[in-house]
């Protein structure tokens, strides 16, 4: 399977990932090379084989239902770039 | 043409947790802004989620009372977009594998029962939120919000008009306030939906090409964005149009359906598994404990309501509209011991009537079941009649006594002694002969101004089958 530019220019957009023009062949040609990987993969009999959901054979911890952290608003506000009236200040974004 | 409207909702619950579903920061409504927001709501590197248990437990709770499947491995995905109100980049919800999988729920409509089927329910972790308006042309965001567990409920496409989608909103928003899951408080978003809405010409199989109605916060508008939303639909496609998959946003001031501007590629969230989140394991000793915790459900109720205090359908339909003024009813029945007929009468019709004139939640109303059943003891037991107990009714409402205190202090114990009326009856028939000369020439209407004197004599507290049935007897 092989990759065109413009998919990898999706790619990259749906990731927000600014992309050098000059990469994109490099890009498309690694990313094929993947995607080959996973077809030639894609060909072992797993009909018998519950899909793995994480590397670690093991189960989620839970956590009890019980408030412990703090306000700490000014410490994590201290690195932000614009803050007011205790609100994160980001770029306009319409509907 | 005739038309067929198709409908499915999603709704999205919030749970309530004492905190967020992946972070131990305060859920709590009304905060100030980003004072619940930990570091892991904020999507800061190096954290971890933890899933909170509690978020689990009520994910099941739900599923068995819809008798949905419970997955015994449930797994949780990153579904990926851009939006400032979500720190990480990505929500963490489910894809493959939800907690809950296919259930049911039973709707009444124009007195028929109609099953709608839930295709799933899933944890997720809610957004923040955005304040668009005075930052000199920024965005203010307040995460206080974002991480607060929900529970999003996809319907079947069943319903197939506006109320029967109203229908089944209600008995899901009736169904996670008795299970104490959410507190369905619509005004501050602990319950929201969606609805997709496609038409197709009737008799078609296949489903038309369906709008998705987003963020309706009211039962009413609900109703009013699908119905308006249906009408441009049919519109649209008589007129020659197609209808094209969007997302659209409903409008009420103007009362009518708007495309969102369609982002570009806004469909593809690149779901896969989290991982920085285990597999959930749902153990049968979890299964156990949340079915010995699984209180009476609202259409069991309903029918236990009927059968034991022989209610029609409607009364038992108001009476375990909450799990609260059920209690409440049961309450008063138990505590006055008095008629099933008195006390339905009195909780669905007056106490409910001042509760609504007085826009209280059952949670806040100034009389308590116990003093409404000490009011209902002293009309069955003939202390007071039918029209006194109003009166004590309000004087309940308005101070902390008791119906016995108020029926002493203002002098309102209906006189059930016959001596007394008697000689009422008497003095009132020796004052006017001329109108029992009348009666007694035939005139029966007479009769009511005599009950009439009486009553007022006795300042209205002459028990009045007494006073009819006295009456009668004298002026033979």
């Amino acid at each position: 399977m092989s990759l065109t530019a413009d998919e990898v220019k999706k790619i990259a957009h749906l990731a927000r990932l600014g992309i050098d023009e000059t990469d994109i062949d490099a890009y498309a040609s690694d990313l094929s090379n993947m995607l080959d990987l996973m077809t030639q993969m894609g060909e072992t009999n797993t009909d018998e084989i519950q899909p793995m959901a994480h590397p670690m054979d093991q189960m989620q911890r839970l956590r009890p239902d019980v408030v412990t952290e703090k306000n700490q608003r000014e410490h994590f506000q201290s690195i932000a770039p614009q803050t007011e009236a205790g609100l994160y200040l980001v770029p306009k974004v319409l509907d | 043409m005739e038309w067929e409207t198709v409908i499915g909702l999603e709704i999205h619950a919030q749970m309530a947790t004492k905190t967020k579903i992946f972070s131990a920061a305060s859920t709590a409504y009304g905060a100030e802004p980003n004072t619940q927001a930990c570091a892991v709501d904020l999507g800061l590197p190096g954290v971890l989620p933890v899933l909170n248990q509690e978020a689990v437990r009520m994910a099941v709770k739900f599923g068995m009372a819809i008798e949905a499947e419970v997955a015994d491995y449930s797994v949780f995905a990153r579904k990926n977009y851009f939006y400032p109100d979500l720190p990480k980049g990505y929500q963490i919800s489910q894809m493959e594998l939800p907690i809950v999988g296919i259930g049911h729920l039973d709707i009444e409509i124009d007195g028929e029962t109609k099953r709608i089927g839930v295709t799933r329910a899933h944890l997720e972790e809610d957004a923040g939120k955005s304040l668009h308006e005075d930052f000199h042309g920024l965005t203010g965001i307040d995460l206080n919000r974002a991480g607060t567990p929900l529970l999003e409920i996809v319907s079947e496409p069943d319903m197939r008009s506006a109320k029967e989608a109203v229908a089944y909103m209600r008995k899901i928003h009736e169904l996670v306030r008795y299970l104490e899951i959410c507190d369905g408080n619509m005004q501050e978003g602990s319950f929201r939906c969606d609805a997709n809405v496609s038409v197709r010409p009737k008799g078609q199989q296949e489903y038309g090409t369906r709008a998705e109605l987003k963020n309706i916060n009211s039962f009413k508008f609900v109703e009013k964005a699908i119905n308006i939303e249906v009408e441009r639909q049919i519109d649209l496609i008589e007129s020659g149009g197609t209808v094209v998959q969007e997302t659209r946003l409903y409008d009420a001031d103007n009362n009518e359906t708007r495309s969102m501007r369609s982002k570009e590629e806004a469909n593809d969230y690149r779901y896969f598994p989290d991982p920085d989140l285990l597999p959930v394991e749902i153990t049968d000793q979890l299964r156990a404990q949340v079915k010995a915790d699984l209180p009476e459900l609202p259409s069991v109720k309903k029918q236990r309501f009927m059968e034991q205090y022989g209610q029609d359908k409607e009364t038992a339909a108001t009476l375990t509209s909450s799990r609260q003024l059920a209690d409440f009813y049961e309450t008063v029945a138990k505590e006055s011991g008095c008629t099933a007929k008195l006390c339905s009468n009195w909780v669905s019709v007056n106490f409910l009537g001042a509760l609504n004139k007085a826009n209280l939640e059952i949670a806040e109303t100034p009389v308590n079941a116990e003093r409404l059943a000490g009011l209902l003891k002293r009309i069955a037991d003939n202390t007071i009649s039918g029209k006194t107990a109003k009166q004590v009714f309000d004087s309940l409402w308005e101070s902390d006594l008791t119906a016995d205190e108020i029926i002493e202090q203002q002098g309102l114990k209906q006189i059930t002694d016959s001596g007394a009326i008697e000689a009422i009856i008497d003095k009132i028939i020796a004052d006017n002969p001329a109108q029992v000369k009348q009666y007694l020439s035939g005139k029966d209407k007479v009769f009511g101004f005599f009950v009439g004197q009486v009553m007022k004599a006795s300042q209205g507290k002459a028990n009045p089958a007494e006073v009819n049935k006295m009456l009668k007897d004298k002026l033979k």
